[in-house]
């Protein structure tokens, strides 16, 4: 009988590389092919109206960029910390604290009007959500503790306080008992770039930061010591390089990431704080990190991917009356066929008789 | 504070603490075997759902149990095959199995919402159930409650006096050697993980079938993620997890009445102190560092692969 084996390889293949996550495409689509029909749906309509339709129009490939943005944002400075094997579970919390530090600042600056407002709210978002990724910093870095049980800990907490806050001392007083925040006046909400469709200026941003984190990781040295941290720790502390200094710098940026993609979705499409701010972008940023190679050019094209299947899911739902638990399904499947296929890059497969 | 009230509470705390006796034990022994599964929480969800969809459509509380057993045992072959045939990260690969789980459940559990339960039926000799205070507090409960506690003596005896259960620590701490000595380190990581993806199963199970005998997405809201802490909390070992376990439901149970009895803190922030309670016990118990590298099996996280 024909058994299979794996066989290490001399060396990664390079090829492999960016054919795994090719592959793991393929497989997720004929897995979701079997997963639509077990529902009862016709699978290739169901295929179309999650990938196809979605893009057929401009405000579709608009929303796209909206919903890659706090994606790809998260994204990047995740994949940073999953490089220097730190490992950052938290960015949902930390995209919280971030919204709630620039929302809050809007809200106490209700009617202010000045262009300062938002640069303000950004700054507050962003240090909202270093904050919060501070504490796992804190905590392992001086009390050993494990950063992905402190950081997912903190998302549960950090949702509470943002329910505590929507219900009580933030809620609308002329909101009809509704647990929202008011709405936030026009200095404090980030302007539409394109007519018709609410792109704003977050996914110009994500890009200049993809394009920063790239050169920092590839020439500064605080990239090459994270990747050293990470592919041979023994290596790195013989050099010197502070595996504190490393761990604090990652968290920061990917709670600061995580913040200011936090503070742009309420002053962006949402417009006021609502509890729930988030469909779950902390969370799918970690796929999109890992389905980007932890590359920053990787994670700005598996954002747009991941931002599809988000709008797809949305899509099927208004079309095709499918249940948006859909799209969390695809994404699960999405991360499982990428780290199946990613054996192919140290192994090969021999048919053994 | 009545007598009656306090066996209330204490009837309540541990039907609350029996899912996470649950899920740290079968954790215990997936990790004492080197593989670390962060899956925990999305195969508990994945019993949840499997347990209560079988109880709705077949009525049958024995059913409902066996398939969040065999719900929570099927995410773990998904897992050991990832890691112990594929050879995939386990950090990330247990994070799929979460973001995964909760999807499957969610989509599954669609159709369930709204619809309860009817319960487990619950032991009741005639004559000493009714004893006082005793009586419900040890002869009172649903069938998982003593099948937990019988779970945790069966795999305390079974890792620290059993040859196989030897054969499994050996396999944590150096799988290389292991190995050499012939033992079958892939069948052996791979039992264990199934074992504590059936425990992870039952544990949701007794969420949806006994705790709150309804569905709602997302139920677990996180019990697995501290099953997780109290591994770490009970250094690896199964009789101070059941310790830990009732000490979280404990938190849990009193912040609840905190927010019955009307106390003066937002419901918000007592709802925060299992979570809190969490950290704050990690800290602790992960301070000493010599400590924690004793305790925890020496091949915990690492894969392996048969080089002869």
């Amino acid at each position: 009988m024909m058994a299979l084996r794996f066989e290490a390889r001399g060396a990664a293949s390079r090829a492999m590389v960016l054919g795994s996550p090719a592959i793991a495409v393929v497989l997720t689509l004929a897995a979701s092919l079997v997963m639509f029909a077990s529902l009862g749906t016709d699978p290739v309509r169901a295929l179309q109206a999650f990938f196809i339709q979605p893009l057929s129009s401009e405000r579709g490939v608009a929303e796209l960029m909206v919903k890659a943005t706090p994606l790809v944002l998260i994204a990047l400075g995740l994949s940073m910390g999953f490089r220097a094997n730190v490992w950052n579970i938290g960015a949902e919390g930390q995209l919280t604290l971030g919204a709630l530090a620039g929302g809050g600042l809007a809200l106490a600056l209700y009617g202010h009007e000045s262009p300062l407002l938002l640069p303000l709210m950004f700054v507050a978002g962003i240090a909202g959500g270093m904050a919060w990724a501070a504490i796992p910093a804190f905590l392992k870095t001086r009390f050993n503790t494990n950063e992905i049980l402190t950081s997912l800990m903190l998302v549960y907490v950090a949702i509470l306080l943002l329910s505590y806050l929507i219900h009580g001392p933030w809620r609308d007083p002329d909101g009809f008992n509704f647990p929202e925040s008011r709405l936030f006046h026009d200095s404090a909400r980030l302007p539409v770039l394109l007519q018709g469709t609410r792109l704003h200026i977050g996914w110009p941003i994500a890009l200049a930061i993809a394009a920063t984190t790239w050169i920092l990781l590839a020439r500064h040295i605080i990239g090459f010591q994270i990747r050293v941290v990470g592919l041979a720790p023994a290596a790195a502390s013989f050099a010197g390089f502070s595996r504190t200094r490393i761990t604090w710098t990652t968290l920061l940026a990917g709670g600061g990431a995580a913040g200011l993609a936090g503070v742009m979705e309420v002053a962006g499409p949402i417009g006021q704080i609502v509890p729930v701010i988030s469909p779950g972008y902390g969370f799918t940023a970690i796929i999109v990190a890992f389905l980007g190679r932890l590359h920053p050019v990787g994670v700005v094209f598996a954002g747009l991917l991941m931002a599809l299947t988000y709008l797809g899911g949305e899509y099927a739902q208004i079309t095709m009356n499918l249940p948006n638990a859909v799209t969390g399904v695809f994404q699960g499947m999405l991360l499982f066929f990428l780290l199946a296929s990613d054996i192919l890059i140290r192994y090969r497969i021999r048919f053994v008789p | 504070m009545t007598i009656d009230f306090l066996v209330a509470a204490l009837m309540t705390i541990i039907t609350a603490s029996t899912p996470l006796v649950f899920a740290a034990v079968g954790e215990i022994v997936a990790e004492k075997s080197g593989v670390l599964n962060l899956g925990v929480e999305g195969m508990m969800i994945v019993g949840a759902i499997g347990a209560f969809a079988t109880g709705i459509v077949t009525g049958d509380p024995v059913l409902a149990v066996l398939a969040g057993a065999a719900s929570g045992a099927l995410m773990a072959f998904i897992f050991g095959g990832l890691t112990l045939w594929l050879l995939s990260n386990q950090v990330a690969t247990g994070l799929a199995l979460t973001i995964f789980g909760i999807g499957v459940s969610a989509l599954v559990g669609h159709r369930f919402v709204g619809v309860t339960f009817a319960g487990l039926p619950k032991l009741d000799i005639p004559g000493v159930t009714d004893l006082p205070i005793v009586g419900p507090l040890l002869f009172g409960h649903d069938a998982l409650v003593y099948l937990s506690v019988a779970s945790v003596i069966a795999v305390a005896w079974f890792l620290r006096r059993t040859r196989t259960g030897l054969a499994l620590r050996a396999v944590g701490e150096n799988h290389d050697a292991a190995h050499s000595i012939g033992y079958p380190v892939i069948m052996i990581r791979l039992m264990a993980v199934l074992f504590g993806g059936v425990m992870a199963g039952l544990g949701g199970a007794c969420l949806s079938l006994a705790y709150t005998p309804l569905w709602i997405e997302n139920m677990t809201a996180g019990r697995g993620w501290i099953a997780l802490a109290l591994v770490v909390f009970a250094s690896w070992r199964p009789w101070r997890a059941f310790f830990g376990a009732y000490l979280f439901g404990g938190i849990t149970i009193i912040q609840l009445h905190a927010q019955g009895l009307g106390v003066a803190v937002p419901s918000q922030i007592l709802s925060m102190l299992p979570y809190i309670a969490t950290i704050v016990v990690l800290v602790l118990i992960s301070r000493d560092d010599v400590r924690m590298r004793f305790n925890a099996p020496a091949c915990l996280g690492r894969s392996f692969h048969a080089t002869g």
